[in-house]
């Protein structure tokens, strides 16, 4: 039942990101999205050890994430395609979608930004005497912002019940994550005093184990735990690349990069008639989203600063009336 | 009536609003030794759980209080240097600022961050004297620079339940005023009301924070000669435009002062905000800090840098020329 649950969210975001990239080509999402093909396993696992009540922080590259806490793939589709029943009212898009009510606190554009604020929230859910926690999602990228580096010790000091999950596609864009850590992601960790463990990042069996453990360490008041989910970005790190083909990977390393994926790493452990019984089911799910998105009302231009601040400013600014005064006319004595 | 300091005023908000609402807590670099003084008592009154000293990591506790926030709890951040505001931007301005928007409204990040004795303290050079108040209002993060302790405590309070993030600047220049205070009237100020301290017919002298003090001092020189109506915005984003433009409507004449930099500058908003409304009488004028000033360390050049009477005096004398040449009304 586990092994067929694990499969859902993996095929769920695996056609989701399908139907999404060619939404971007038909120009129905504007601006682009960074698909998280190859990496689902990490999202299906580690939602998998999660209670509802639990919390996520996401990235730019977040779409396996939100789905995987349970979000509606019609209005996350919606979102990406910036209507107003999307998740977020068609305000946030692809990197920054949220759902307050199944706990995600929503992706975040800048790299390595959502770690104190995943942390933050997991210090304050223990501190209100829950057993709550925060998973935050990162990639390999941001173990190189200082922020990040700060949350971990701020994070590790406070007993924080965080679990944060690292995960590692290879590449920060363009650049090899051999090129850009000096020592080693999970020293990082280890250097805080946080467990940090490898896991494989393609076998979402492998990553709900090592999330479980996590989480229940961090539910037992233990601290944080870092897991380092090693797999490969099938797709480019931006729809951009798919015109632009800035070429630093080969066919060949692409090739081998995809040769372990997920979906059928997870697929071979079900029953053909299983499977193929949940794939028509997505396939139904996932059509049905992109009808709604494609067909969903454009917000109001009138409402562009809808939001803006939850307490709304008051009072409520008011032109400058208008009362042409005569040039002079109070000089004269 | 009781002499309420201005350093007092922000530790008896805090602490009024801690005792009435158990989900405020304080984050910041020394808060329960209370370095600032904002803090004193607090963390013997309402336990280490609620009063949490901070490594020095301005980013990572910046944006511990936006995580915490969005799960419930209020926040007030201490910063000790107002130039630790450059380093937190991020995580004010992109982060916490723009989560209500962003998500479509599910978000609240009811985060006050506080700068005790922002702007020139003197002699504390280049890196500690800073007042960029004009950034925040600039990016829309709601900012706050009290004048006067009554102000100062009704401000805070109102910060602190505000849902949205509030930078509440406390000049250095404002922590020694005291005033005559009924403790038992205070209360809330709302942001985005601006204050007349003194009436006046011939000038609105539009002054921030502890320059407020500056104006009044200046304004009671002048009586007799020129009458000076003296306006504290208060809050400078939102920016109490009626008020400004009332003002505007009696006077006619518009001098500004303002303790930062000259250039796209908060006094540069009030001049256009008033160049946009009807005609005033005289070209108005703003009393600033140099355009793209550092404060140099040396007290002399520190002060030379600052806006001040001298300044006001002289700004006040151009857009009133026709009074002072015995012409006017």
């Amino acid at each position: 039942m586990a092994d067929a649950e694990l499969y859902r969210t993996v095929a769920l975001v695996r056609g989701f990101e399908r139907r999404a990239v060619e939404l971007v080509r038909a120009g129905v999402v504007p601006g682009g999205i960074h698909p998280c093909t190859g990496q689902e396993a990490v999202a299906a696992g580690v939602c998998a050890a999660l209670r509802p009540d639990d919390v996520v922080t996401s990235t730019h590259r977040g779409h396996g994430h939100v789905l995987a806490k349970g979000a509606d793939p019609a209005r996350m589709m919606a979102e990406l395609a910036g209507r107003e029943p999307g998740l977020n009212r068609g305000r946030g898009g692809s990197m920054h979608a949220a759902d307050f009510a199944l706990g995600v606190l929503g992706a975040n554009a800048m790299v390595g930004a959502a770690v104190p604020i995943a942390a933050g929230a997991a210090w304050a859910l223990r501190r209100a005497g829950s057993d709550r926690v925060a998973v935050a999602f990162f990639g390999d990228g941001a173990v190189n912002q200082g922020v990040v580096l700060e949350a971990f010790n701020l994070a590790a000091l406070w007993r924080a019940p965080v679990v944060l999950v690292c995960e590692n596609n290879g590449f920060a864009t363009s650049m090899r994550t051999a090129d850009a850590v000096a020592g080693s992601i999970l020293g990082r960790a280890r250097a805080f005093g946080i467990p940090a463990l490898a896991v494989d990042g393609t076998d979402p069996r492998a990553v709900l184990a090592a999330a479980s453990a996590a989480v229940a360490r961090a539910r037992a008041g233990g601290g944080p735990t870092l897991l380092e989910c090693a797999a490969y970005r099938f797709d480019a790190h931006h729809t951009w690349e798919h015109t632009a083909r800035p070429g630093y990977r080969s066919a060949a390393e692409e090739a081998a990069g995809r040769a372990r994926d997920p979906l059928e790493v997870q697929g071979a452990r079900l029953a053909p008639e299983v499977r193929s019984a949940i794939d028509a089911e997505l396939d139904e799910l996932l059509d049905a989203a992109v009808e709604f998105a494609r067909g969903a009302p454009h917000p109001d231009p009138a409402s562009a600063l809808d939001h803006l601040y939850a307490t709304p400013l008051v009072p409520v600014p008011v032109p400058v009336p208008v009362e042409p005064v005569p040039l002079h006319a109070t000089e004269v004595g | 009536m009781p002499k309420l300091s201005y350093l007092k005023a922000l530790n008896r908000a805090l602490g009024d609003e801690m005792a009435r609402d158990a989900s405020v807590c304080v984050f910041g670099e020394d808060v329960r030794v209370a370095v600032s003084n904002v803090t004193a008592g607090l963390a013997k009154r309402f336990g280490p759980q609620r009063v949490l000293d901070t490594p020095i990591s301005e980013q990572a506790f910046t944006s511990f209080a936006t995580g915490a926030a969005l799960v419930g709890l209020r926040l007030l951040v201490e910063f000790q240097i107002p130039s630790l505001l450059f380093l937190a931007f991020e995580q004010i301005a992109n982060q916490a600022h723009k989560f209500s928007l962003m998500s479509g409204g599910q978000a609240r990040v009811p985060v006050t961050y506080l700068l005790p004795g922002s702007g020139s303290r003197e002699a504390w050079a280049g890196q500690h004297s800073d007042h960029p108040y004009g950034l925040f209002a600039h990016v829309g993060v709601k900012t706050v620079v009290p004048a006067v302790p009554s102000d100062a405590y009704g401000l805070l309070l109102s910060a602190l339940r505000d849902d949205d993030p509030v930078v509440v600047f406390a000049p250095a220049g404002a922590l020694g005023v005291r005033e005559d205070v009924d403790l038992a009237a205070l209360g809330p100020v709302p942001l985005g009301r601006g204050r007349v301290h003194r009436a006046g017919t011939d000038v609105t002298v539009v002054a921030v924070g502890h320059l407020v003090q500056e104006a009044l001092a200046v304004a009671g020189e002048l009586a007799g000669r020129v009458s000076v109506e003296v306006f504290d915005p208060r809050t400078l984003h939102p920016l109490d435009r009626a008020g400004l433009a009332a003002s505007l409507r009696r006077t006619g004449r518009l001098v500004v002062l303002d303790d930062s930099n000259r250039s796209c500058g908060f006094a540069a908003e009030v001049l256009a905000t008033a160049a946009e409304g009807p005609r005033l009488r005289a070209a108005p004028r703003r009393v600033t800090r140099p355009e793209g000033a550092v404060l140099p360390f040396a007290p002399a050049l520190d002060r030379a840098c600052q806006p001040g009477r001298a300044g006001l005096l002289a700004a006040i004398e151009e857009v009133t020329g026709v009074l002072r040449e015995g012409g006017g009304t």
